[in-house]
């Protein structure tokens, strides 16, 4: 009833003072967004689709093709997997523990989102380069990190790091600690308290974070373009491969490659804001 | 008392000491974050700071920062003008395909920098569906700075429709129908009123697409063509630079372009909590 008169109400309000400005306004939104984004993805899908669906098949099917895939999700899914641990340690450290520097530690969380990925790529080559100081090490120990799959993963796991502490922290800060201590006053340690009372709570947080790190992982680029030495086949991801192909002019074969990673990352989105409709329809209810 | 001591034994939330979860966490953060930004000053300023200074001011090395700030000021400018109007019909208009444009808006996190610059070679490149428009305009749009910067403005796209959206929302519409009531003009009333309510969810939004603007790199190299100096910017001044193998330039941009960003976070956060202050 209530949303019923706030619809009429603000339709009432859209006609009124607005003489010029309702489609003006409406166009100019539908414009921008139609130029800067549908029409782009049409395109792509058009051109990796324009020789017919056997060939769209045959280059994605490519050996090369397929080995920058495996490698894509390979290190992709590790670097979710990782982060979303370690991410979710750091949330609660940030929320439930009181100690020196946290809010530093608070501040660097978000430096991985304001540093340039690739800058991010020149400083993982400067510390674990065969020349630097930490790289040299692991060379002369057998450990190759840069120009190999451990520096891709290394990156991703630096340039995704704040998608999990990010999610989880405000669902965190929002949960009243009157559960937890009940946890506490009946026994529990803080281990089981954790267990039994808050990962149950912010495992949704937690596979939001998963996913948009997932997401992030498949199609970042600058970092891995310097880190990963792009040795096709073996190295190389599906992104970098894509910018191979565009690089030899294989328009047709980048476009296919393409419209296969926006399809993974259309229903990555897809997922990721159904969920979140779903929580604030459940929040809404409560 | 009595209470004090049946207290005694159950953890104080939160707790104040370096518990093992808290060193993990610290040492995690310095494996990732801090060390390779140690690194980089380390890598930058081992030869010397004069050299450092002279590598970033070659010519090559001035031109590039210049576009790079160019660049990223049109493109904040022209997601902050568009973002504005598109957060604005978005929460306040209702019209078929409303629903539609608003999960376009995501899309640029979405899809990877690289795809962005083939979308763009695809569009207005030679058999593009709108090659007619840069021609029609008299300007080359692939493989020149026209092109650079509508790859910067697609991968920024988001940041000020997203972080005005929601404060437009939870202002309201009360303050505005008070003043049409009180004869204000539907320009006056935007200026007046929600103008100043929303100014720091929107500058935090030009600071976000800023910062973005600033490192963009995979869509801009694709779209560029990579003629060094006359459409290089500051990342592919770095990319070009390690090529070469001229490390020494490499890092001394990388070193620049870390500082910057770390210069725009410090200014995200301080408008970060204005906006919690002010509601």
């Amino acid at each position: 009833m209530s949303t019923s008169v706030a619809r009429l109400e603000k339709r009432v309000l859209s006609e009124a003072g607005r003489p010029w400005g309702t489609w003006g306004l409406r166009g100019t939104a539908a414009a921008y967004l139609g130029v800067m984004i549908a029409l782009p993805v049409a395109a792509v899908v058009h051109a990796g689709f324009e020789e017919g669906l056997r060939r769209f098949w045959g280059s994605v099917t490519e050996p090369v093709a397929l080995a920058a895939l495996r490698l894509t999700l390979m290190t992709a899914g590790i670097t979710t997997l990782i982060n979303s641990v370690m991410g979710t340690l750091a949330a609660y450290v940030l929320v439930r523990h009181e100690f020196p520097g946290r809010r530093i530690l608070n501040a660097l969380i978000d430096l991985p989102f304001a540093i340039p990925t690739l800058v991010t790529g020149v400083m993982l080559v400067v510390l674990y380069g065969p020349q630097g100081p930490v790289g040299s090490w692991f060379v002369a120990h057998g450990v190759e990190i840069v120009f190999a799959r451990p520096g891709i993963v290394l990156a991703l796991l630096m340039v995704t790091y704040p998608f999990v502490v990010r999610s989880v922290q405000p669902v965190l800060l929002a949960m009243e600690l009157d559960q937890e201590e009940a946890a506490y006053t009946l026994g529990a340690s803080r281990w089981t308290a954790f267990w039994k009372v808050l990962f149950p709570a912010i495992f949704p947080a937690i596979v939001t974070g998963a996913l948009l790190t997932f997401g992030r992982a498949i199609g970042e680029f600058g970092s891995i373009v310097i880190v990963s030495g792009n040795i096709p086949g073996r190295t190389q991801t599906a992104p970098v491969h894509v910018f191979g192909l565009i690089e030899s002019d294989n328009t047709m074969g980048a476009s296919a490659m393409s419209v296969l990673l926006l399809s993974l990352s259309f229903v990555l989105v897809l997922v990721v804001d159904w969920r979140q409709k779903r929580k604030e329809l459940r929040d809404g209810n409560r | 008392m009595a209470i004090a001591d049946m207290n005694r034994g159950i953890p104080q939330l939160p707790e104040r000491r370096f518990k093992l979860p808290v060193i993990i966490a610290l040492m995690y953060t310095a494996l990732l974050v801090v060390a390779p930004l140690l690194a980089i000053t380390w890598g930058a300023l081992s030869s010397g700071i004069y050299a450092t200074l002279r590598e970033i001011t070659s010519p090559d090395a001035l031109h590039a920062l210049k576009l790079t700030l160019i660049l990223a000021l049109a493109a904040s400018a022209l997601n902050a003008l568009l973002g504005l109007v598109t957060a604005w019909v978005l929460v306040r208009h209702d019209f078929p395909g409303r629903a539609f444009l608003n999960a376009l808006v995501d899309l640029p996190f979405a899809i990877s920098p690289v795809i962005a610059g083939l979308m763009l070679i695809l569009l207005f490149g030679r058999q593009g569906w709108l090659k007619a428009l840069p021609d029609a305009l008299g300007i080359q749009m692939v493989f020149a700075w026209p092109g650079m910067l509508l790859a910067t403005v697609f991968v920024s796209l988001p940041f000020v429709v997203r972080e005005v959206m929601p404060v437009l929302r939870h202002l309201g519409t009360e303050q505005e129908e008070v003043a049409y009531t009180l004869g204000a003009t539907y320009w006056q009333t935007f200026w007046n009123v929600t103008l100043p309510a929303i100014r720091w969810g929107f500058l935090y939004g030009i600071s976000l697409t800023f910062a973005r603007a600033l490192g963009e790199f995979g869509a801009v190299l694709v779209v560029s063509g990579g003629v060094s100096g006359m459409t290089e910017t500051a990342t592919l001044f770095i990319f070009r630079s390690m090529d070469d193998r001229n490390y020494a330039a490499a890092y001394s941009m990388a070193l620049v372009l870390a500082l910057a960003s770390f210069c725009a976070l410090i200014l995200i956060e301080l408008t970060k909590g204005k906006i919690r202050r002010r509601g």
